[in-house]
């Protein structure tokens, strides 16, 4: 019986606790999430916005080719950006977590995340001055004779990957470095005994522990990149826009929040379809 | 009551007073000098602080405004807000008939604007009244034409909109990204006028739009195609103008424009009271004084964009060199050789639109 009531208080008080949680969600997610769902159902009809109830958006937006092409720019600029930082993260965090001294370990983290204390927006600019035709990179080359003519580096996809490169390779750095030092040494020293060398240690066993690292720190960079807005917009010389440019454009331009919404909602699944294929790697305690 | 209650009573009393006035003295709050607000919707040109301070100060106002791109989107802003939401209204002086047709813009008295002191041809009456009734004021005016850097670009070359469309000059393009007057100045260079474009024409239009996106480095907003401008990634900017160059006309004094010989397009901005405006006087007071002479000097060298003010008085409060940059002398010829803005219905809107994100995606 007493135990019966301590189990009752201990479920009221962990609603207790989780309440404001849930309620902050339910406020700033759930109820917003909803109206931006029965929105992508409603018509701009003449400037106003009418509540038709059909799928008129999402058939046009697979309808018109220029706007799915946005929904593809999107996933080839991410994906792009999503395996070049995991390949240049990995090693980093490596060479971090197994080379560099421990005491020496904070302070080269802090170097790496050096570029996350700057704005965004600023960081994003500064590509720019480095990549146009009067920039670092062509005057280097030019002055090396390299090139006769500047290179169009800037205004280019190519000069969006570079920059969601530049900040996604820390953050990825981060993850993969964390996952890496909670590794027990054991691990290594039991593959060595068992007569692998290092590269063999390295693929068979390190590299599927630090797995769950990756995936996360690669889904993240995956989300954040895919609904990014300001890197393309700054750097991509709007020649080629993704998604998120595009339902920008419906709101600046046409005050369209349906089509923009029902934008939204494509954008949501595509993320989700992808986290649904990433979920079991998607934890990082290991079994 | 006992000695003791009624001295507790007067000590709390004592407390609470001094507890009030303390937070009264700390957050400086006055019940007597409540501070009255009004609501812009506007163009990014009204924001600066120094041009709203002296308003703010001498009516003890608060004016808060929110910035668009576009007549659209103001419209739709509009018909999603709550009536009495937004007090002042500055539009595309080609637009105000369409927003007194749809109810948005209330009268005002023509015997309170200063537009006897305008520039005749932007007094644009044609616009600004309906059936001999008043409803808005042009408050500045320009052109989006050709902007180039003639240290690069034969300017003999930029007379003539061709230029654009020819190998010689492929990659080192710019065009300003906003639909209605870079799709205005592909119509001139078809030989259309901008009142007559329909969706017949869209096609050829739509057609001239592409290839020029072909031959361009970059399409941007007001501030990255001034950017690539003035460091030299391009060379030219299709839909440029005093907007873009005057501001940087010390610093740059290589970049120029031309309003080429198939004419350029002439931009103007009409400032308005909201219909449903519950502070109609304060709203009126707003507009008499963002036409005054020194407002209009301060609007037409604002940090956003530079432009021409349509009360000619400002002229006493620019120097030399912003009326230079301005291009003041030169008004009469630029006036007879521009068409203004096109001004779409909602489906032609649409339409234009739709082209224009095509061409941004190709």
């Amino acid at each position: 019986m007493s135990s019966d009531k301590l189990e009752k208080s201990d479920v009221r008080r962990a609603w207790f606790y989780v309440a404001p949680a849930l309620l902050w969600t339910m406020a700033f997610f759930i109820v917003p999430f909803a109206f931006m769902a029965a929105m992508s159902f409603a018509s701009l009809v003449r400037r106003k916005i009418v509540y038709t109830w059909d799928l008129a958006n999402y058939l046009e937006f697979f309808d018109k080719p220029y706007l799915l092409k946005g929904l593809f720019v999107s996933l080839e600029i991410t994906l792009a950006v999503t395996l070049i930082s995991v390949v240049l993260a990995y090693p980093l965090a490596w060479i971090i977590a197994e080379r560099v001294p421990k005491r020496l370990q904070r302070a080269v983290l802090i170097l790496a995340i050096l570029p996350f204390w700057t704005s965004y927006v600023v960081r994003s600019y500064s590509w720019l001055l480095l990549l146009s035709s009067n920039g670092v990179i062509n005057n280097a080359l030019m002055g090396a004779g390299i090139i006769s003519e500047p290179l169009q580096l800037a205004s280019t996809t190519s000069a969006t990957i570079i920059g969601f490169v530049h900040f996604f390779v820390m953050l990825l750095t981060l993850t993969i470095y964390s996952n890496l030092v909670q590794l027990s040494p054991n691990y290594k020293r039991a593959a060595t005994d068992l007569g692998a060398n290092t590269f063999q240690t390295f693929w068979h066993v390190i590299l599927p522990l630090t797995l769950p690292g990756i995936m996360v720190g690669a889904f993240l960079t995956f989300v954040l990149c895919i609904g990014d807005y300001i890197t393309p917009q700054i750097l991509g010389g709007n020649n080629e826009l993704v998604l998120p440019q595009i339902i920008m454009l419906q709101l600046g331009r046409r005050a369209d929040l349906p089509a923009a919404a029902s934008m939204s909602i494509i954008l949501m699944l595509v993320v989700t379809a992808v986290y649904l294929l990433c979920l079991r790697w998607l934890k990082m305690e290991r079994t | 009551m006992s000695a003791k209650a009624v001295r507790n009573i007067n000590g709390r009393l004592i407390t609470t007073t001094l507890s009030i006035s303390c937070l009264v003295a700390m957050t400086g709050t006055s019940p007597v000098l409540a501070q009255e607000e009004i609501n812009a919707l506007v163009w990014c040109d009204h924001t600066d602080s120094a041009l709203l301070e002296p308003f703010e100060s001498a009516n003890n106002v608060k004016v808060n405004l929110k910035e668009y791109e576009g007549t659209g989107a103001a419209l739709s802003i509009i018909d999603q807000s709550r009536p009495g939401d937004w007090d002042v209204l500055v539009i595309d002086g080609i637009d105000v008939p369409r927003a007194v047709e749809e109810g948005i813009l209330g009268e005002i008295p023509a015997e309170a604007l200063a537009t006897a002191d305008f520039f005749p041809e932007i007094v644009m009456e044609e616009n600004n009244t309906v059936d001999g009734k008043t409803y808005a004021i042009t408050e500045k005016y320009g052109y989006n034409t050709i902007s180039f850097d003639k240290s690069k670009v034969d300017p003999e070359d930029m007379k003539d909109m061709a230029s654009i469309w020819s190998d010689k000059y492929a990659g080192r393009i710019a065009i300003y990204d906003y639909y209605l007057p870079v799709i205005g100045l592909t119509a001139l260079a078809a030989g259309i006028d901008t009142a007559n474009i329909n969706e017949e024409n869209m096609d050829e239009i739509r057609e001239r739009l592409l290839s020029m996106k072909s031959a361009s480095k970059l399409v941007g907003d007001v501030v990255s195609s001034q950017t690539a401008l003035a460091t030299g990634e391009v060379d030219i900017l299709v839909g440029g103008g005093e907007w873009v160059t005057a501001v940087l006309s010390a610093e740059k004094p290589d970049l120029d424009w031309v309003i080429p010989e198939q004419g350029g397009l002439r931009w103007s901005q009409s400032i308005g009271v909201m219909a449903d405006s519950d502070k109609k006087d304060l709203a009126l007071a707003f507009v008499q004084y963002i036409t005054s002479p020194e407002a209009q000097a301060k609007l037409a060298t604002s940090s956003c964009y530079w432009g021409m003010p349509a009360n000619k008085l400002a002229g006493e409060h620019l120097s030399d060199e912003q009326k230079t940059a301005l291009r003041w002398d030169d008004q009469t010829q630029y006036l007879s050789n521009s068409q203004l803005y096109p001004a779409p219905d909602a489906d032609l809107d649409d339409l234009m639109q739709d082209v224009w994100t095509e061409m941004l995606q190709n």
